[in-house]
């Protein structure tokens, strides 16, 4: 499936702008990927290793197993297949509270600890397990209550009331991850 | 809202130690030895991170796109939704960047509290960058068959982007 996308991507952009004579902002593009990668990678690496940090005290102290339990009656409706107070739950959580108050950088490590989770409880280890699906479609919804970038560009460019947006989007975020989730519990299979 | 985001981090970390403190774990030598693991982990994103930059860069660039709004721009007019938020709309599951870049230049031409401007903030703040998504997460273990997953994420972001579509007028 990525790959079908990922040769469509390259052939039909690939072939545009060689068909238009721009060959050399192809050739610009496809050397210049790997610094932009690297460049991302420079910026994230930092608060990773941070929030891994901050994250293995709360493991060691006991803190996650708590929320684990705390959030187990609220999230084993939408993960029925990960066992009761299971410390994917945790991860789960902190992985969805730090996307719905804009911390995008502290979501990223959390979410990858939560799919190293999934795997360890995946039976098949090359294909996705449903929990994990479920996982990624409340991921790629970005359930969000304060979305900070598009604030600061908002007030940047001087908006009477940059916060206005906040509800809106809040409310679309809402009804499209409910419409995910029904979605996928049809493709699952699940009941 | 400011102030509750930005009291929200370091309430979590004050927390989140002093409570270890209170349990009498070693907070320091925990720390360093969950941040080490932040070298392997930036390690695996780096290779599907590299992958999908490449293709969506060329295909970003490569002016594909701008064809297909100008073959779409009739329809668009036909049932009344303004066109320039059509880009915004179709970058958003590719690029998060992109996106942004699009933003900006409709805040510059239409600021941002015109109904343009509010559509566009709404479609870009209510989903998240669905390509990046999966590839880094099913990429960072290992993952061959993603099955539906995609399929569903693409599908409710064109559902969002009706969402948006229905609810901004109610609020502007």
């Amino acid at each position: 499936m990525i790959n079908k996308l990922w040769i469509g991507l390259i052939v039909t952009g690939s072939l545009c702008l060689i068909l238009t004579g721009k060959a050399d902002l192809l050739n610009a593009q496809i050397l210049s990927s790997g610094k932009a990668t690297l460049e991302l990678v420079m910026q994230i690496f930092p608060l990773v290793s941070l929030w891994l940090g901050i994250m293995n005290i709360a493991k060691e102290s006991g803190l996650l197993d708590k929320l684990s339990r705390f959030i187990y009656p609220i999230l084993h409706k939408i993960f029925p297949e990960i066992p009761k107070n299971h410390e994917a739950f945790g991860y789960i959580s902190s992985n969805i509270l730090s996307n719905m108050f804009g911390l995008g950088n502290a979501a990223t490590p959390f979410g990858l600890k939560a799919m190293r989770s999934l795997q360890d409880l995946n039976k098949n280890k090359e294909e996705a397990s449903r929990s994990m699906i479920t996982f990624l479609i409340i991921n790629t919804c970005g359930l969000c209550v304060i979305p900070t970038t598009i604030i600061s560009l908002r007030i940047l460019y001087g908006s009477k009331n940059p916060s206005f947006i906040v509800a809106p989007c809040f409310i679309v975020s809402l009804i499209s991850l409910i419409f995910g989730l029904v979605i996928d519990r049809i493709l699952g299979g699940r009941k | 809202m400011k102030m509750i985001s930005s009291l929200f981090i370091p309430i979590i970390v004050l927390i989140v130690i002093i409570y270890a403190a209170y349990k009498k774990v070693n907070v320091y030598d925990s720390f360093v030895s969950g941040a080490k693991e932040g070298l392997p982990m930036t390690i695996s994103m780096f290779f599907s991170l590299l992958a999908m930059i490449f293709g969506v860069n060329i295909f970003l660039n490569s002016g594909v796109i701008d064809y297909f709004f100008d073959f779409l721009k009739p329809v668009l007019v036909l049932i009344n939704i303004p066109s320039e938020v059509l880009p915004v709309a179709i970058m958003r599951p590719f690029s998060g960047s992109f996106g942004l870049a699009l933003l900006n230049d409709i805040y510059k031409v239409y600021g941002p509290d015109s109904f343009i401007g509010l559509l566009s903030s709404v479609i870009q703040g209510s989903s998240d960058t669905t390509l990046y998504v999966i590839t880094l997460y099913f990429g960072s273990v290992g993952i061959k068959k993603i099955k539906y997953a995609l399929w569903v994420g693409l599908f409710t972001d064109l559902f969002m982007v009706i969402m948006a579509l229905i609810i901004v007028p109610l609020f502007f």
